[in-house]
């Protein structure tokens, strides 16, 4: 892949493709379209480092591989130490050899960088590593059997935190993982969802520019632990955005933008109703917790809207 | 003896080594006894002495981590740990070595917790015995020396591709100032040229490193493995025999003394060596044939030189600075008892405990140990308990 360039329309992204088909991921999965867009918008030459978790799983079965890169696995936990130690190394080769230092790009889960993987990456982005950190969120551990995350939104069923006759589901807010990246000082953090691909591409495009820690996080419909149709899968990662359930912004040198506006949010119903992991959210006798959560939504986007109107 | 003299305590000829090694990459975090291994590498690269890449990681975790992302981009990387922090590692340890990394570490041993104590037993070492990695043990400042640059060449062979782990007992060798001999720069860089990695990270050749291996092939390639880490012995000698030319210091994977006729032989690891051969020695003067039996190499373990080396012992106490709780014998012991049961050789075999957490061992304590062995030799018969030794309530 070479030079890329910022795009209007579905149409310009590059057709030539570094992630081969056949890979085992779920119909539906929003996995996929990242690792797709980010190995078109990153110019060559890159490496991959994945966490432990479902794209790993399923794109490298021994004896196969859907990587025309390269890419590399060592833990659940490491994967932005991993990537330190290669950019680090890289750099001292170029120095001292002439070796060209390709571009780092780490994709990890939420499990693998909310929870487990948390103090790696707060590690790497504190020491100012080339790297681009992208976190496909699908909102709970999916790859060992739905359980609940730090990146778990209230109200959501997993198998660890069942809606049960008492506990309705996870009752804990999910963490702000673009917040808490750019209290480390990185350049650049944003946010990115698959039923808007020319924002993403944008995004990427962007990121493989910046020197430094930039952290990317991508909103990942998961048919198989959210219980809805895979064929709705863009349906609903598009009103996730609609709603203001996931906002879309980017973070640049101290000023936050909002890349998609929302002027005329649709009812956050419409989103829970989809997936059968919000069933229980939507009684009658759960109706304080969903007041709640939409209290929540509409703060999170007032403050967003104030932190990018105050530059 | 080749090469200057000059004073440092174990942990500065580490880094000394690592230095002339001209590594790329060092990744670390501090933890006691190693930490005057790490301060002084990045002292040598904030002073341009050292051109190379410090990564001052968040903990021992992600210290391996990124070792192991450098070494296989095809860099020259060293890391060192202790204890807590081995434990830490323990996880990565195991990938380090099943992706043929070539990582040398340097480990300042040291008790492992509860409760929490900084001062030198075997624990780190043992714990790190299955792991796939290579491991040296150094009895003296001068072999912590050496053993670190012929890690990196063992290591770095393309018959070897095994991450290594060079022992310095913590505080008696890493904080202990001594005399040593070290090799000129330029000496260093014949004996160690550029590493040559296999199968780089390269954009141009595009590879999957660390895929998913399931029930079809894992076990094919923990054969492979297990095949690739016994071919390692021949090479290790092959290098302990070329360095002893270069330095003028001989070195073998089993270090004998007054074993050819003894009846009773002791064997122990690290620096006790030493006061057990000085105990041997006064033995000797008065007509007692003790032998000692120390290794430089333990892992792989030198099976065969060690059968050698014990062929004439009647009676073998072996010394463990560390317990294996609810385990037939502690590690070293349970080692050399497969050994030599594999080559039905039996000589009475009973375990020492010593040094725990630092514990002072004198030669009193190895008097001790004698007494026992001949005991054991006179009744023809080995104590199913282990001697503790140098241990209130001792027998």
């Amino acid at each position: 892949m070479g030079e890329a360039r910022f795009i209007k329309t579905l149409k310009e992204i590059p057709r030539s493709e570094q992630f081969a088909p056949g890979h085992r991921l779920c119909a539906g999965c929003g996995i996929p379209q990242v690792v797709r867009l980010a190995l078109k918008a990153v110019p060559d030459p890159k490496v991959v480092v994945n966490a432990t978790g479902c794209l790993e799983v399923a794109t490298t079965i021994f004896p196969y591989t859907s990587w025309g890169v390269p890419w590399i696995h060592i833990a659940f936990e490491n994967a932005a130490a991993v990537a330190s130690g290669i950019e680090s190394a890289f750099k001292v080769l170029e120095k001292k050899y002439g070796k060209r230092k390709p571009k780092v790009v780490v994709f990890g889960g939420d499990g693998g960088t909310f929870d487990i993987g948390f103090q790696a990456l707060s590690g790497a982005l504190e020491r100012g590593h080339d790297l681009i950190y992208i976190c496909y969120d699908n909102e709970a551990y999916m790859n060992t059997g739905i359980q609940r995350s730090g990146a778990t939104p209230r109200g959501a069923s997993t198998t660890t935190s069942p809606a049960g006759k008492v506990i309705p589901g996870k009752l804990e807010r999910k963490k702000n993982l673009i917040e808490i990246a750019i209290a480390h000082g990185i350049p650049y953090a944003a946010t990115m969802n698959p039923a808007f691909p020319v924002d993403m591409y944008n995004k990427l495009v962007k990121a493989a520019t910046v020197k430094g820690p930039v952290v990317l996080h991508y909103f990942t419909p998961c048919p198989t632990g959210w219980y809805f149709d895979p064929s709705r899968s863009i349906e609903v990662a598009r009103l996730a955005v609609q709603t203001r359930i996931w906002p879309l912004y980017e973070y640049e040198n101290g000023k936050i933008r909002i890349t998609v506006p929302v002027k005329e949010p649709k009812p956050v119903e419409d989103y829970f109703k989809l997936q059968g992991r919000f069933h229980s959210l939507l009684e009658p006798k759960n109706r304080w917790l969903l007041e709640e959560i939409k209290k929540d939504i509409e703060e999170n986007w007032n403050r967003l809207l104030k932190l990018a109107s105050q530059q | 003896m080749k090469g200057k003299l000059v004073g440092m305590n174990g942990d500065r000829a580490v880094a000394f080594a690592a230095k002339q090694a001209e590594v790329d990459v060092i990744s670390a975090y501090p933890i006691t006894p190693q930490t005057i291994i790490v301060e002084t590498l990045a002292e040598y690269v904030n002073n341009g002495e050292l051109d190379a890449a410090f990564i001052p990681v968040e903990s021992e975790h992600s210290a391996l981590s990124a070792a192991i992302g450098a070494s296989l981009s095809g860099a020259r990387v060293f890391t060192a740990t202790s204890s807590q922090g081995l434990a830490l590692m323990w996880e990565i340890l195991w990938i380090a070595a099943g992706l043929r990394t070539t990582i040398v570490m340097a480990m300042g041993n040291r008790a492992l917790s509860p409760n929490i104590n900084i001062h030198c037993s075997h624990d780190d070492a043992y714990a790190a015995r299955d792991t796939g990695w290579l491991q040296f043990f150094a009895e003296n400042v001068q072999e912590a020396y050496d053993l670190t640059l012929m890690a990196f060449r063992i290591s770095e062979d393309h018959r070897v591709l095994f991450p290594s782990i060079v022992n310095l007992d913590g505080f008696i060798l890493t904080h202990a100032l001594e005399g040593l001999h070290v090799l000129e720069d330029e000496e260093v860089k014949r004996f160690l040229p550029k590493k040559q990695p296999v199968n780089p990270i390269d954009p141009e050749k595009p590879m999957t490193y660390g895929p998913l291996d399931l029930f079809d092939w894992y076990m094919e390639h923990k054969r492979l493995q297990y095949v690739s880490l016994e071919a390692t012995r021949p090479v290790i000698k092959e290098v302990f025999e070329e360095y002893g030319e270069l330095s003028g210091r001989s070195y073998s994977p089993v270090k004998t003394f007054n074993v050819e006729g003894a009846e009773v032989v002791l064997m122990v690891l690290g620096s006790s060596a030493g006061t057990v051969r000085y105990v041997s020695r006064r033995f000797a003067e008065k007509g007692k044939k003790v032998g000692v039996v120390s290794l430089t190499q333990y892992r792989p373990f030198p099976k065969r030189e060690l059968r050698e080396a014990l062929k004439d012992a009647s009676v073998v106490a072996v010394m463990d600075r560390s317990v294996s709780f609810g385990s037939p014998g502690a590690q070293l012991f349970m080692d050399v008892a497969s050994t030599l049961l594999q080559a039905k050789r039996n000589p009475l075999l009973f375990d020492v405990i010593y040094g725990l957490g630092g514990r002072d061992f004198t030669p009193v304590d190895v008097e001790k140990i004698v007494s026992k062995a001949e005991e054991v030799l006179k009744k023809g018969e080995a104590p199913e308990e282990p001697l503790w030794v140098g241990v209130r309530g001792e027998e």
